[in-house]
């Protein structure tokens, strides 16, 4: 991890660049990373196949009629078709062959390819979760921040409250307190939907309609979208906040014990250089962290809000392939979910290492 | 979900591991320099709701002024004299309920959380004392769970097992003890690190003996900080899946799926806003209790650092 | 002419848990133009505050009465700003462990320039070339290179010399040295204690150097002060302090300090513990793990008092003490 050289070699310093071979050090690093991801994926395939086909839940009973499921035809029909006739293993082997071909099969629900359902469904998530992340690490950290340089005054008993608050509040409920409030009291904001039913969607390109729309020049139809973005955002924003918000004062308050922060002020610095280049850059490693997790937690948050939201994203598509118990998409999002995880925790442990010089990769 | 989400220390899993070790050490050498909780007053504020809760759990019947479930035709009845917190679609009585929702709440998180806390408690201390393959398995176990997010994983059990109140803890056990686990493994490793264990086997004391008297007792503070503030999110992931029709069937007095019912119909605040804050000051006394517990028993957290 | 630095009755009291702590009791002391200083004393006597005291560092809550004049301006009435303006330029602190007090997150190049541009107004290129000299200065090789260093590179004597550099980099008229060498190994030891004398030498840097190791007084102060429980029990010429110590604690701490050429058993710990604040028992401090206390002893701390030439000693019994080695 650190480089460290001995006093019986009083002179030596070492520098970045007589480091061994620092490139190759990150290759193999990555590639560890690798073979660990695609383990935990195949982890994830078969957990998620083992659950939903080992369960007493029926896939059949859960997609046909009451009518359909009388006539034994249908119901045959209908397994042969999703090839629930065949043994378990048989079943899971295909899945896997697919898999590798990048097919990921097709939703019983919609009936369409699931790699389709999640080019659709992700970049509306996406809409939602890129605003409340650049939001949330925004505020958290200021906010926290400020908390831990006033620590136990006022301020800092209100933030810690209300972040307490916001960490104990159910993401739905509060949805729903801000649909009535922002809805139906003060008609600021529309009640859920991407868009207004005045409005098509744009092209598509990057499946965003705020993005796309300003692509295409349809600055009405961005502006809709944006509105449409508002309440959503704001309910995850703020439970994002909470979280951050006391991460950021403890790692802070730990950081501003140093003795480091302490020679700062002893050098004659004014509080604000203190604050903004000795105390934000030690106190913002454990941050990025910690924003790994955060951005995980969104989207799980995003389950109940698009719920309420009317929000046709990942989350809602998860919650009716969940009920419906349609195999492929929950595999389909189970895969997907777990590879976003992966890449962000590798990102995070990538930044780590740039923005802290003493973490090397080993 | 977003608000089970990690907090500074305990039920965080990737920061756990990596901090863990060096908080245990604090907490197993038994420093406690916060003030005991009788002292501040927010936890006895919580103490407080959370007895007022147990109390009107317990006595729901009494307290109640009507049945929980008893319809009448007196539907979506504002608050009012009669009928405190309004009533719902279908007449009942709204507070009512929420008491009777206590009933559920409190006894089916308690059961989550002590049943996650056994399964994830033993596996850990045996991971963590047995180590190499079991310990290599069981740790790539946890980080298989916790590649899912709590609630996706959580629905997708509770769908396939169908929906129902047993289903939904099942649920929530299984997305919840590897969080304990973790910590209990890196209680028992600390011990390792610090001879107490291999010292024990030079003096011919057996490994049941040696987790016993040892490390068990080692790791009740921190075992004991992480479940309360677990309860919380016990809490919360529960309405959060009855809220989205996978917990208590109906018409069982349940808060989310009271919430749920309320979202019908936004003219109707009060079927929804009363068991909301329900849920959010039990969540919230039992963090405030977490927290200070944690101050208590690792002083690194303690507020006057 | 006045002494650089004159702090007088100079008492600090901090907030505790069950009510204010009194930490510091009529502190008073000089360092003069160019003169190293010692000030001795068990860990938690109060000599660590006592420099947080002189940079304007203390906790929130802290109070302090008396008075600490340096460089003709008296330093506890000073606002923010002027505070500021002093830490640095004016009293300069090295701490106790570098790796700790250096940022790791900072090239020592950065360290070194940061408060040097504030201070002394320099531009970028100038302080930089400053940064350089001030590395050769205190003998850190290959200095062009070791600016551009993570402190995580270099050893702990190494980190040690920056962290000098660093807080001579404003030009400060006095250096605190708050137990320098303790965190370093004793090869290294030598060589950090040479250098903050030969520093004082060419520079005509005053220091006030803050230690528990009586020895190492010996060969940089002219005169030394020894702390107990928050006051100055004794004060006089290092050598005399070392060689015919007047008060017990003295003569207890030169027992208790290993020599090289002293057999174990002749070491003689000093027993019990130094009193938590707050706990002083009333009258002398040290009365309770003294071999030599009467019941005079009890009643009221005795005040520092003229014992010989330039020297002082807080203890009515005076008894006759024998130094071992």
């Amino acid at each position: 991890m650190t480089t460290t050289v001995d006093d019986a070699e009083p002179g030596a310093v070492t520098t970045t660049a007589s480091r061994p071979r620092p490139r190759r050090a990150l290759l193999v690093f990555l590639a560890k990373r690798v073979a660990i991801t695609a383990g935990l994926l195949l982890g994830v395939t078969i957990v998620t196949f083992g659950l939903v086909t080992v369960v007493p839940g029926d896939p059949v009973t859960a997609n046909l009629s009451d009518q359909a499921l009388n006539d034994p035809a249908t119901v045959a029909a209908f397994r042969e078709k999703w090839g629930l006739d065949q043994p378990l293993y048989v079943q899971y082997l295909q899945y896997l062959g697919n898999l590798f071909r990048g097919d990921l099969g097709i939703s019983q629900q919609t009936g369409r390819t699931v790699t389709d359902d999640l080019f659709q469904y992700v970049p509306a998530t996406m809409e939602l979760a890129i605003p409340t992340m650049v939001l949330a690490l925004l505020i958290g950290t200021g906010i926290g921040m400020l908390a831990a340089v006033r620590n136990g005054r006022i301020t800092d008993q209100l933030i810690r409250v209300g972040a307490l608050l916001g960490l104990s509040t159910p993401p739905f409920w509060l949805s729903l307190v801000v649909l009535y409030v922002f809805f139906y009291q003060l008609g600021l904001a529309p009640s859920g939907g991407r868009l207004s039913t005045d409005f098509s969607p744009p092209p598509t390109v990057t499946g965003m309609y705020t993005v796309d729309a300003a692509l295409a020049g349809q600055w009405d139809v961005a502006w809709d979208a944006a509105q449409h973005l508002v309440l959503p955002v704001l309910v995850l924003t703020s439970l994002t906040v909470a979280m951050l918000v006391r991460f950021v004062r403890s790692s802070m308050l730990e950081v501003l014990q140093q003795d480091y922060i302490r020679a700062a002020y002893a050098k004659g610095l004014p509080t604000r250089v203190v604050f903004r280049r000795h105390l934000l850059r030690a106190g913002l490693v454990p941050v990025i962290t910690v924003s790994g997790l955060a951005f995980a937690s969104l989207l799980s948050g995003t389950v109940l809000v698009e719920n309420i939201f009317g929000w046709p994203g990942l989350g809602q598509y998860a919650y009716r392939s969940a009920t419906a118990l349609d195999l492929p998409a929950i595999l389909g999002v189970s895969l997907f979910v777990a590879l976003v995880y992966t890449l962000v925790n590798l990102t995070v442990d990538l930044l780590y290492g740039l923005i802290d010089p003493r973490i090397r990769l080993s | 979900m977003t608000t089970l989400a990690p907090d500074p220390v305990a039920p965080d899993p990737k920061a756990t591991d990596a901090l863990a070790r060096r908080r245990l050490l604090g907490r197993l050498r038994g420093r406690s320099t916060g003030r005991p909780i009788w002292r501040q007053p927010i936890a006895v504020a919580a103490l407080v709701i959370l007895g007022g809760w147990l109390l009107m759990a317990l006595f729901a019947p009494v307290v109640a002024p009507y049945d929980p479930l008893a319809q009448s035709p007196d539907a979506y009845a504002p608050p009012s004299g009669t009928h405190w917190f309004g009533t719902d679609s279908l007449g009942r009585d709204v507070f009512s309920r929420v008491i009777h929702g206590s009933r559920l709440s409190i006894p089916l998180a308690l059961a989550i959380v002590s049943l996650a806390l056994l399964i994830g408690g033993l596996l850990g201390l045996v991971a963590g004392y047995v180590g190499r393959f079991v310990d290599e398995a069981l740790m790539r176990l946890t980080d298989l769970v916790f590649a899912f997010p709590q609630i996706i994983l959580a629905m997708a059990v509770t769908a396939a097992f169908g929906p129902s109140t047993r289903n939904a803890v099942l649920a929530l056990v299984i997305v919840s003890w590897p969080v304990y686990a973790r910590v209990i493994r890196s209680a028992v490793l600390t011990m390792r690190g610090e001879d107490y264990l291999s010292a024990a086997r030079l003096l011919g004391i057996g490994p049941v003996r040696a987790l016993r008297r040892d490390v068990l007792p080692n790791s009740v503070g921190p075992a004991i900080v992480l479940a309360t503030l677990e309860l919380g999110n016990a809490v919360l992931l529960l309405s959060a899946l009855s809220f989205l029709g996978l917990g208590p069937r109906p018409p069982a007095a349940e808060w989310g799926s009271m919430v749920a019912l309320g979202s019908q119909d936004l003219s109707m605040w009060w079927v929804s806003v009363f068991p909301g804050l329900a849920i959010l000051t039990v969540v919230m006394a039992f963090n405030v209790l977490g927290d200070a517990l944690r101050d208590r028993i690792d002083p690194r957290y303690a507020k006057g650092r | 002419m006045p002494p650089l630095l004159e702090v007088d009755s100079l008492a600090v009291t901090l907030p505790g848990p069950t009510g204010p702590l009194p930490i510091l009791h009529d502190v008073s002391f000089t360092v003069g133009e160019g003169e190293m200083v010692g000030i001795a004393g068990e860990s938690g006597c109060g000599k660590s505050l006592t420099a947080q005291t002189l940079l304007g560092l203390l906790p929130a809550g802290a109070k302090v009465t008396g008075s600490a004049r340096f460089a003709g301006t008296e330093l506890l009435s000073l606002d923010t700003r002027r505070w500021q303006k002093v830490r640095g330029a004016g009293i300069a602190m090295v701490f106790q462990d570098p790796t700790a007090a250096l940022h790791p997150m900072l090239t020592v190049g950065r360290q070194l320039t940061e408060h040097m541009r504030v201070h002394l107004g320099l531009d970028r290129r100038a302080a930089d070339r400053r940064a350089v000299e001030l590395l050769d200065q205190v003998r850190i090789p290959d200095p062009q290179r070791a600016v551009r260093a993570y402190p995580h590179q270099f050893s702990g004597g190494m980190r040690q010399r920056a962290a000098i550099a660093i807080a001579l980099a404003a030009r400060p008229r006095l250096l605190i040295a708050d137990e320098p060498t303790t965190a370093l190994d004793v090869t290294v030891q030598a060589g950090i204690l040479a250098l903050l004398d030969q520093l004082r030498a060419e520079t005509g840097l005053a220091v006030a150097f803050i230690t528990h190791d009586l020895g190492v007084l010996s060969a940089l102060t002219t005169r030394g002060y020894v702390f107990y429980a928050g006051r100055v029990v004794e004060t006089g010429p290092t050598g005399a302090l070392l060689t015919a110590p007047r008060h017990p604690y003295t003569a207890a701490l030169l027992g208790a300090r290993p020599h090289g050429t002293q057999a174990v058993g002749t070491l003689r710990p000093i027993p019990g513990g130094p009193p938590a604040p707050g706990q002083a028992p009333p009258g002398c401090p040290f009365q309770p793990r003294c071999g030599y206390a009467e019941p005079s002893c009890g009643t009221v701390p005795p005040p520092l008092s003229p014992a010989g030439t330039d020297r002082s000693v807080a203890c009515v019994v005076r008894p006759h003490l024998e130094v071992a080695a």
